[in-house]
């Protein structure tokens, strides 16, 4: 992404934002709730376009490429959903094997073997003919990736795949990103704010903050810099540029207003 | 004269009509090849009329019986209750049937259909989809709409059949009205055209209907209050529409 300014309703999100997802590693973007890294996702998956600036995945610049070219695209890539985003009306093999059908004319004997080594890969081929409500979080976020890597993308990107999980499971999806990047050389991006499990997993990070990239190097270098946002956010202080209080007017003088709210 | 809200209202509602037609025509493109994919359309056919069809044969059996009693009422001031074979078989076939399906349809697949693909919305299913390179519009929206659509006049006319049924059981069994009059009167007074007009209307009020639901559910806001805003404009948007478009039928056909 070169340059990438994106606004909503006039307010900017992204303003001049620069990164880089160097292939076969694993890029995680970290930031406070509400910096964006969701937009970021929908830009590089082109959900939404940029209002300027390059967004390119693949070599492909997403602002010159068609519908088709953009759904070709995507055939290379992979996306674990926040909440896994699991098709609620069929079982949880039907779920792995949805883009293969759709996207391919593989035979069923070959759908069967592929979709059975991608469940076996999380470890849920036991539960390949389980619906997705009785599937535990942890489990469907599982079931979702092997569905995001059924395709073999080359490219995968997870949104807050940590979010609501227990240490156990947690712990499973941690272990499961690395396997894939290292297995599968698949270049992984993942947009969190758990900082300290991203520390054990990411070649290189991103920390987003005002709508531009606030720090970016190795976990490591992001723990040591001199920036008062990155400190803030590294080690989780409630108040500091990044303010506890919404912007709003004198506290005492509104409370001896009678206007509302 | 007008003020600017009324201006907007105005131009508010010519916006959204535009989008359910260029929605309409998108639909269509993907109706084809989702045409290649019958199973999904059975089951949308299933799930719109086979899941509807206890409350419309229990509804067309009250209406008819409502009907045969009013009818008989009514006839028997002029000495003519043999005549109420021929004005069950007539309301309920140009009006009844296909209006009061539509009408039903919209509360109960209708909504059903709104919800589900809202849901869908908000849960991210769609946006999953388009991230697998599948166009939700030809997995999700073209079935249902497609199902719906053909599900319309068949619940119209079982609608209709259960309808004479209860007019018949009204009349005939209970007001004790000559059954061969009953159904000679119905046979003679009843005709291609009569049946053509409901197949029309039916088919017309299934388009309509299947069309603001799967529009409804596609575009709701993805929250808990978006669904359910969704849903209720599903009903209110398929009654009304369904009521007006009668009307223009019914001139037509004149």
């Amino acid at each position: 992404m070169r340059d990438v300014h994106y606004a909503v309703d006039g307010r900017a999100i992204f303003s001049g934002l620069n990164i880089q997802a160097r292939r076969g590693r694993i890029t995680a973007i970290m930031g406070p709730s509400g910096t964006g890294k969701t937009t970021l996702l929908r830009l590089i998956t082109a959900q939404i376009a940029a209002n300027s600036g390059s967004v390119s995945v693949l070599g492909q610049e997403l602002s010159k490429a068609d519908k088709a070219e953009i759904y070709s695209l995507r055939r290379r890539m992979g996306m674990l959903f926040q909440n896994g985003a699991l098709l609620t009306d069929i079982s949880v093999f039907e779920n792995v094997a949805f883009p293969v059908r759709e996207n391919t004319d593989l035979p069923e004997p070959l759908i069967r073997r592929l979709v059975l080594a991608k469940l076996q890969a999380v470890g849920l081929r036991g539960a390949a003919e389980l619906m997705p409500a009785s599937l535990s979080g942890g489990m469907a976020r599982r079931v979702a990736l092997a569905r995001a890597i059924v395709m073999d993308p080359e490219i995968l990107i997870y949104d807050e795949p940590f979010v609501g999980l227990d240490p156990i499971s947690m712990g499973v999806i941690l272990r499961l990103i690395k396997q894939m990047n290292v297995a599968l050389g698949i270049t992984s991006v993942v947009v969190s704010h758990d900082v300290h499990e991203l520390a054990t997993i990411a070649d290189e990070s991103y920390l987003l903050s005002g709508g531009k990239v606030a720090a970016h190097g190795t976990p490591q270098e992001l723990d040591h810099s001199a920036s008062e946002v990155v400190h803030q956010f590294m080690s989780g202080e409630a108040d500091g540029p990044v303010a506890f209080h919404y912007p709003a007017s004198d506290y005492f003088e509104q409370l001896l207003t009678d206007t509302e709210p | 004269m007008s003020n600017g809200r009324e201006d907007n209202f105005i131009i508010g509602g010519v916006r959204r009509m535009g989008a359910i037609f260029l929605f309409l025509f998108r639909l269509l493109a993907q109706s084809v090849p989702a045409l290649g994919r019958p199973g999904l359309i059975i089951a949308q056919i299933y799930n719109a009329g086979g899941r509807s069809l206890i409350i419309i044969m229990l509804c067309g059996l009250f209406v008819g019986m409502v009907l045969g009693l009013q009818g008989f009422q009514l006839l028997q001031r002029f000495g003519s209750e043999e005549a109420l074979g021929s004005a069950a078989a007539l309301g309920l076939l140009k009006e009844l049937g296909p209006v009061v399906t539509a009408l039903l349809f919209a509360g109960r697949a209708g909504t059903a259909l709104t919800s589900e693909i809202g849901l869908m919305r908000a849960t991210d299913q769609l946006t999953a989809m388009e991230i697998m390179s599948v166009d939700p519009l030809r997995y999700v929206a073209a079935p249902r709409f497609l199902g719906g659509v053909i599900a319309m006049p068949l619940l119209a006319a079982i609608f209709s059949l259960i309808g004479l049924f209860g007019a018949q059981l009204i009349g005939v069994q209970l007001m004790h009205v000559d059954q061969g009059a009953f159904w000679s009167q119905l046979q003679g007074a009843v005709g291609i055209r009569d049946i053509t007009e409901g197949f029309v209307k039916s088919c017309v009020f299934g388009v309509a209907c299947s069309l603001i639901a799967v529009h409804e559910g596609y575009n709701a806001a993805p929250t808990a209050a978006g669904v359910g805003l969704a849903t209720t404009r599903t009903v209110v948007a398929s009654s009304v529409m369904t009521l007006l478009l009668d009307y223009v039928l019914t001139a037509f056909f004149l």
